[in-house]
């Protein structure tokens, strides 16, 4: 009854097939192509998507590193990167540079990614015209059309309601000026890392079962009117009480002691590299 | 023989229930309510939910008697709850005063009080486990000893910490509408019928002790599309609750003269829902509202889609069927919802009859038409 996991837990025959829907991805930048989605050994909706990518994708020379919600070891990158190095036996890393594949939840690291570099990101919810209109088989048929009035009047919608747009995570964006995509819920902050990415960029929706991709140097323009333009979250006034860190995602924190908000490096190891930096700066400095 | 619904069934039927026995203990074993009470907790608290009813021994009971069907075991507990008094109705509990077990938020990375995992299976890979196919009462008891050890290092916190709330938070932020404590008695759906409007004490009842499939669905359907509410948990926390209820012939007894009746374990979900509201300018701004939900046991998807379903039928849409009162209300209790599914295996040979009787008519009618 007892039977040994394959290497990255998939039969050949999925990775083949999941590989040629990711290539489809490439070609046709922004589209989302169905595939048949694997049941995983993780909660659909936990990152099944982003790891039926990363598990098509990996080889024994890879290099691997989760982050969820811009942290190495939040619970849900624990147990993605265990399962992945339990069927495969590859190395992993905290380090944004040492890695070849970076599975993702909700954010894009701090420092810029490399064309050797594959960033995959897990998504809840790949359609971006969800929202306005609940049937999989109608928004089909407006992408087809190039119909995005709806994400536009949503939008339109906001401003005459709040005098702004009002989008959180996932701000839509317009890929190679064709199809509009859900840029997986990352902060709006992160949207402009996509636009003309070295890296290469892969979406998964494990639950949706689509694939999706932005390829490399490819234009990704998040919507906005001329005179309502797009921005990103504020973090004016505020820098990261450990590394002192401006112009990254911050989290809020509140100090218990004190009851003051704080505020720190959403991205872990992005905040560990700069504080070893200045540590490093401190050394030299003191023996010099 | 055959089954005639009119004469001779009785044979049937007891050779049928008779069968149904037959099932049960052909495989020569024997489940102890025991061995379903300290291995089958997920089941048991899933039953005592949508039964509510709460006793685990009863819940067992029901199991080892459904064979593990869910719909058969909430029915035999239903059934069972219509034979038992209701005495009194507790003192309200404030969930704040929890036995805490686990604790976590999804909001904040940083919640007052810490995130307390406690058991889950949210971490584990869904990997089949050979290894349960030999499972030794040995290995486990020495498992069970090096954990005690383990938990023996543990340091001991000397002083009971009440975990506050999140939701705390953001309310003295201004994020959340504060509001007057509502110490109105709840109506008692299982006493009186729904009615519509319904109150929200009655709609959380029938949330409460709904279908956790049935929530679950609707949930889901709502966060995709067939609905509008996407919310953030602020806080899951499963624990225990002590029970209190009033001296029955003293009507202004203290909290001291109150009796404790023991402990329920529960799961309470408060989710956090952006919404459009009115200012005094009569603009709209976003504010957050609170979805809720509790019920026996740990059935935390359950909760969650309860405080979900609650968050909808607060906002009433009839563009989708999750935010519709009747629909939900009316859709998602087990014993009548596989109840009615099931009376279809009951004979219709009359209406069956009217039926063709009334198809044929209208053919042979078209056809003289035509001709």
């Amino acid at each position: 009854m007892k039977a040994n996991t394959h290497f990255a837990f998939f039969d050949e025959g999925s990775k083949k097939e999941i590989r040629r829907a990711t290539l489809k991805a490439v070609a046709i930048p922004g589209y989302q192509v169905p595939f048949a989605s694997r049941e995983m050994p993780i909660a659909r909706g936990w990152g099944t998507g982003g790891l039926q990518l990363t598990l098509s994708l990996i080889g024994q020379t890879d290099v691997l590193k989760v982050i969820d919600q811009g942290s190495d070891e939040s619970v849900n990158a624990v147990s993605i990167k265990k399962l992945v190095q339990d069927t495969t036996g590859v190395q992993l890393t905290e380090c944004t540079e040492q890695a070849d594949i970076i599975q993702s939840r909700h954010r894009i690291p701090e420092c810029s990614l490399t064309k050797e570099q594959i960033l995959v990101l897990q998504v809840p919810i790949p359609e971006p015209l969800r929202a306005i209109e609940a049937r999989e088989y109608v928004t089909k048929c407006m992408h087809a059309e190039d119909d995005y009035s709806g994400a536009w009047l949503m939008l339109f919608e906001q401003i005459m309601k709040y005098g702004k747009t009002a989008t959180t995570a996932d701000h839509p964006v317009s890929v190679h000026d064709r199809y509009v995509m859900a840029p997986s819920p990352i902060p709006r902050f992160d949207n402009p890392k996509m636009n003309h990415s070295e890296a290469l960029i892969l979406l998964g929706a494990g639950r949706e079962k689509k694939i999706y991709a932005v390829p490399p140097y490819t234009s990704v323009k998040s919507l906005a009117f001329d005179d309502y333009p797009f921005t990103v979250e504020s973090f004016e006034g505020a820098h990261c009480h450990l590394c002192g860190a401006v112009d990254v995602f911050l989290d809020e924190l509140i100090d218990h002691e004190k009851s003051e908000t704080i505020y720190q490096c959403n991205d872990s190891a992005y905040c560990i590299e700069q504080l070893n930096k200045q540590e490093k700066v401190e050394v030299e400095s003191t023996y010099a | 023989m055959g089954y005639v619904p009119v004469k001779g069934g009785t044979e049937a039927i007891e050779a049928s229930i008779k069968r149904v026995k037959f099932e049960r203990l052909k495989g020569e074993a024997i489940l102890e309510i025991e061995t379903i009470l300290s291995t089958m907790r997920a089941l048991v608290d899933q039953v005592m939910s949508e039964s509510s009813l709460y006793s685990p021994q009863l819940a067992a009971l029901a199991i080892k008697q459904a064979e593990g069907s869910m719909e058969e075991a909430v029915f035999l507990m239903r059934a069972h709850r219509s034979t038992l008094p209701r005495l009194y109705y507790s003192q309200s509990v404030e969930t704040e005063a929890m036995f805490v077990e686990r604790r976590i938020s999804a909001s904040f990375k940083d919640i007052p009080g810490g995130q307390l995992l406690g058991a889950t299976y949210d971490y584990t890979h869904r990997l089949l486990d050979f290894d349960l196919i030999n499972e030794k009462k040995a290995d486990n008891t020495h498992w069970l000893h090096s954990y005690a050890k383990e938990l023996q290092e543990v340091k001991v916190e000397e002083t009971i910490e009440r975990y506050p709330k999140v939701v705390e938070y953001l309310r003295k932020e201004g994020l959340f509408e504060q509001y007057e404590m509502d110490n109105t008695e709840p109506e008692d759906i299982t006493k009186r019928s729904l009615e519509f409007p319904a109150s929200r004490s009655a709609r959380l009842q029938v949330l409460t002790r709904g279908q956790t499939g049935a929530l679950t669905s609707l949930a889901y359907a709502s966060l995709r599309g067939y609905g509008e509410v996407h919310p953030t948990v602020g806080e899951v926390r499963v624990g225990s609750l002590p029970i209190y209820v009033k001296h029955p012939n003293e009507e202004d007894g203290s909290a001291d003269e109150e009796f404790y009746i023991g402990d329920i374990q529960v799961t309470e979900v408060e989710s956090f829902v952006p919404v459009n509201v009115k200012n005094e300018h009569n603009e709209d701004e976003l504010e957050f509202e609170i979805g809720y939900g509790i019920c026996y046991g740990q059935n935390e998807t359950k909760t969650i889609a309860m405080s979900i379903l609650d968050q909808c039928l607060e906002h009433l849409n009839d563009e989708f069927p999750t935010h519709d009162e009747e629909f939900v209300l009316l859709h998602i209790d087990s014993v009548e919802s596989s109840g009615f599914i099931s009376h279809l295996k009951l004979p219709h040979y009359v209406t069956f009859q009217s039926k063709l009787d009334s198809i044929r008519q209208v053919k042979k009618g078209v056809q003289v038409n035509e001709g």
